[in-house]
């Protein structure tokens, strides 16, 4: 089947920097598809050129059979999209924001009315339909959002970081819908930095740093290709010293990061062994996960 | 040429009908206060201007006045906090819709909020036997080219503003003098005649000019003139406003 959206050689640039710098990648119908990457990396401007939200400087577009940004209109009539920052419009209930959202797709009002119910249902908004959008908390309004970019049934979704902010709670409740999406066929397409977030819903993924896509491919696929499958983290008095005298003999590959050793092994045996001897470390040893895998393709710098 | 700014101006006429009483009565009251107060107040020391008492004067600039401030209102700063504080606008974007509609519909729902506002200073002369027949309520299609007008112009500062601090400038520069030369308070006659020239650039005098002559049958000096000069503005203002808008949002 043919791709939903073929990004191919896109370049953005902002004053002269090249915010995303030659970035290619298709996605399937039906697909979950995961952009990951630190803050900064060009994720949000990646979604906005998708969207036709924002010049492109070099490279095309394809989403939904329209060339962006010439056609962007016409293909909004069949996307979907929740953005970073919920904006929701003030000015109207819940209900009112479904109505009115429909109303943009030239929906009629009686239609838009009809669907309502479901969208509140699947919002976990039941009976909440004439509360006020500045009485919702924020995991209620990112749902609602959600429902809102569904009015229009769209073929693909478009989620730029649907989770952030949110507490665990709220985050599981978005993940539950999100599923549910999934599972209805739905092509989604979403940013993330929460590495569990993208591991647990994506069927592919590409990781995006400094405007580029430095690695792509399933969660166990990039875990697989790129980092041992153990990790043991080592902590307490004198890590550093142990980690350069016997650590590094023990594992595959070592890394030291502020007072931590993260030891990356195919068999954490030995180093727990060792770590037997030495009561004032202490260990947490776990299968490696995508966010080592981030870090080592990333770096550990802080991003802003 | 697309119609989906339509659904802006839906938009908004939804938001105002769950306000309509208060914003209805806001409409009437204040108006009348300045007519009762200014017109039979200040009339009664000024007598008669233009062969007719004061307050029918100023009635007759009044539609126009107020017709200015709710367009400006509405342009300037109802659609600054849908596009700043709000983020109305760019959430908006995310539907089928493009900068252009948003803009287009802002510009046109300020100018029937504007509409309204003349019409309610209309009533009032009604009520108070002012105007008579139906001839007065030709002055609506210039009611609706005059807001159209202003709101073009107020869209261009709407789109360029940082803050609310940037409207200052616009009121103190544009509109508190343009509100006190335009002869709506008093005949432009009575200001110096370098005065005159340049209040006769400004689009509320010809508004003023225009409504005055169609209320009370009076003549009107230059009218395809003064309709040009008002379409004009308005054209410039909302051309200018589309680009900057287009500029600042698809960055």
């Amino acid at each position: 089947m043919s791709a939903v959206l073929a990004v191919d050689s896109l370049v953005k640039r902002y004053d002269e920097r090249a915010v995303v710098d030659g970035v290619s990648f298709t996605v399937k119908p039906g697909e979950c598809f995961g952009i990951l990457g630190p803050n900064g990396a060009g994720k949000t401007t990646t979604l906005r050129c998708c969207l036709g939200l924002t010049s492109v400087d070099a490279g095309t577009i394809q989403l939904s059979s329209y060339p962006i940004p010439d056609q962007a209109r016409a293909a909004r009539y069949r996307i979907g999209v929740v953005p970073q920052f919920d904006n929701l419009d003030p000015d109207f209930t819940v209900e009112e924001n479904l109505v009115m959202w429909a109303r943009y797709f030239d929906i009629p009002k009686r239609d838009a009315r009809k669907a309502v119910p479901a969208l509140l249902e699947f919002a976990g908004l039941e009976g909440r339909g004439d509360a006020k959008i500045e009485a919702l908390s924020g995991g209620m309004k990112r749902r609602l959002t959600i429902a809102r970019a569904l009015i229009n049934d769209p073929e693909v979704l478009f989620l730029d970081e649907p989770t952030t902010g949110l507490d665990p709670q709220a985050r599981h409740l978005v993940w539950d819908g999100l599923r549910r999406l999934i599972k209805e066929g739905k092509t989604l397409i979403l940013t993330t930095h929460f590495m569990d977030e993208a591991e647990r819903l994506c069927d592919r993924l590409c990781i995006m740093d400094a405007g580029k896509i430095i690695a792509e491919g399933s969660p166990r696929h990039l875990i697989q290709a790129h980092i041992e499958p153990i990790v043991v983290e080592v902590y307490g008095e004198g890590v550093r010293e142990w980690a350069d005298r016997y650590g590094r003999t023990l594992v595959e590959r070592l890394e030291l990061s502020g007072e931590t050793a993260f030891c990356y092994t195919h068999g954490a045996d030995p180093v727990m062994d060792d770590l037997l001897k030495r009561p004032e470390l202490r260990a947490m040893r776990r299968a490696a996960n995508l966010e080592d895998v981030f870090i080592k393709l990333t770096g550990r710098d802080i991003r802003d | 040429m697309s119609f989906r700014f339509l659904h802006i101006v839906e938009r908004n006429f939804l938001v105002w009908r769950k306000l309509m009483i208060p914003s209805l009565t806001t409409n009437l009251a204040d108006p009348l206060f300045y007519l009762v107060g200014f017109g039979f107040g200040i009339g009664s020391l000024v007598g008669n201007v233009n062969g007719r008492p004061y307050v029918e004067f100023l009635a007759g600039g009044m539609i126009c006045y107020s017709t200015l401030n709710s367009a400006t209102a509405e342009a300037l700063y109802s659609a600054f906090s849908r596009l700043k504080m709000q983020r109305t606008w760019e959430g908006i974007l995310h539907a089928p819709m493009t900068v252009t509609d948003i803009v287009i519909g802002e510009w046109i729902w300020a100018a029937l909020k504007a509409v309204l506002s003349g019409s309610a200073i209309l009533l009032i002369m009604y009520l108070l036997g002012i105007a008579h027949g139906f001839r007065p309520l030709f002055v609506l299609p210039v009611l609706l080219l005059l807001g159209l007008c202003v709101a073009g112009l107020a869209l261009v500062m709407t789109t360029l503003a940082k803050g609310f601090d940037f409207f200052a400038y616009y009121f103190t520069l544009v509109l508190t003098p343009m509100s006190f030369l335009s002869g709506v308070f008093f005949p432009l006659q009575s200001l110096p005649p370098l005065m005159q020239k340049i209040a006769l650039l400004l689009p509320l005098s010809h508004g003023a000019l225009l409504a005055r002559g169609i209320v009370f049958a009076e003549a009107i000096p230059h009218p395809m003139a003064s309709l040009a000069l008002l379409a004009a503005y308005g054209a410039i203002g909302l051309w200018v406003a589309v680009r900057i808008a287009n500029r600042r949002l698809h960055r």
